[in-house]
């Protein structure tokens, strides 16, 4: 089970409201390489993770990904606070506006909902860890990409944050693989699925 | 920043460092300079801790750290999205 913890896990204090970085940022919450997927993603591969290691890290960066999802989260909530409707309008927030006001709706930043399809679990050790390497530079690159276009640095900082974390996440991911090459016999390397056949890397 | 929020962000580095710890023990769960360093941080966050409960009573992060007394404060604000500038 989890236990809540009432804090961000890094401050989010957003002075001047910008309905256009809510529009883009929200993509880090319901878009393809956002948070709520890297959460449910790893916290769903775990069942069927052979070795420890990587039941613990699986179960500590899901968790983790749903306190960045909480503070991706925090950001639109603050961009999106006390608009007017002259500016819901002109930033061409309205459409978004029209569906949910300021209800905080996991989508991406082209407005497709969030979905499954953007997480697997294949239930084999290395395709998991490999797609969990590329979903950690995935994100990676959409923080670098909204980097690019947001100048005022009360958003800046957190977003720099939580690009920092891939980063970390990736080295941990990377050592989990590593790790699971080391406990497989070498010759049988690809030979079998140690998440399914029995024996397998003994 | 008043020193209640302060001393509050000091314990949320010291947070952060230890999540920092416990994911690299994940994958190196015999390393011995990461779980000294480990006990250390838990330790000097459990001094920062007291230090604050000290000056402005219960340190409520969890629903198990909100007194039992009337009323329920796990409730208050702010909750972590409606900070404002300059809190934590």
């Amino acid at each position: 089970m989890w236990q809540y913890e009432k804090k961000l896990q890094y401050p989010v204090n957003i002075k001047n409201p910008n309905p256009k970085y809510a529009q883009i940022i929200i993509s880090q919450y319901g878009g393809p390489d956002g948070e709520l997927g890297a959460s449910m993603r790893y916290l769903t591969q775990r069942y069927s993770m052979p070795y420890n290691e990587v039941k613990g890290i699986l179960t500590d960066i899901g968790t983790e990904e749903l306190a960045h999802l909480e503070m991706v989260c925090a950001m639109v909530y603050q961009l999106t606070k006390n608009l007017t409707e002259k500016q819901i309008v002109e930033s061409g927030f309205d459409k978004y506006f029209v569906d949910h006001t300021t209800g905080v709706y996991p989508i991406a930043a082209s407005a497709l909902p969030w979905r499954a399809e953007y997480i697997q679990a294949k239930g084999d050790i290395l395709a998991d860890l490999h797609e969990d390497l590329a979903a950690e530079q995935k994100a990676r690159v959409t923080y670098d990409n909204l980097l690019r276009l947001i100048d005022d640095p009360d958003v800046r900082e957190p977003l720099k944050f939580l690009r920092q974390r891939e980063i970390v996440h990736y080295q941990r991911f990377g050592e989990a693989l590593r790790l699971t090459a080391d406990k497989l016999d070498s010759k049988n390397f690809y030979a079998c699925n140690p998440s399914f056949d029995k024996n397998c890397g003994k | 920043m008043n020193d209640r929020k302060m001393l509050k962000r000091k314990i949320h580095e010291f947070d952060f460092s230890i999540k920092e710890m416990e994911l690299y023990l994940d994958v190196h769960p015999t390393c011995r300079r990461a779980l000294m360093l480990l006990d250390e941080l838990r330790r000097k966050r459990k001094e920062l801790v007291a230090a604050y409960e000290q000056r402005f009573g219960p340190y409520i992060v969890t629903t198990n750290d909100a007194p039992a007394t009337e009323p329920w404060r796990w409730i208050d604000s702010p909750w972590p999205w409606e900070i404002k500038e300059g809190e934590v």
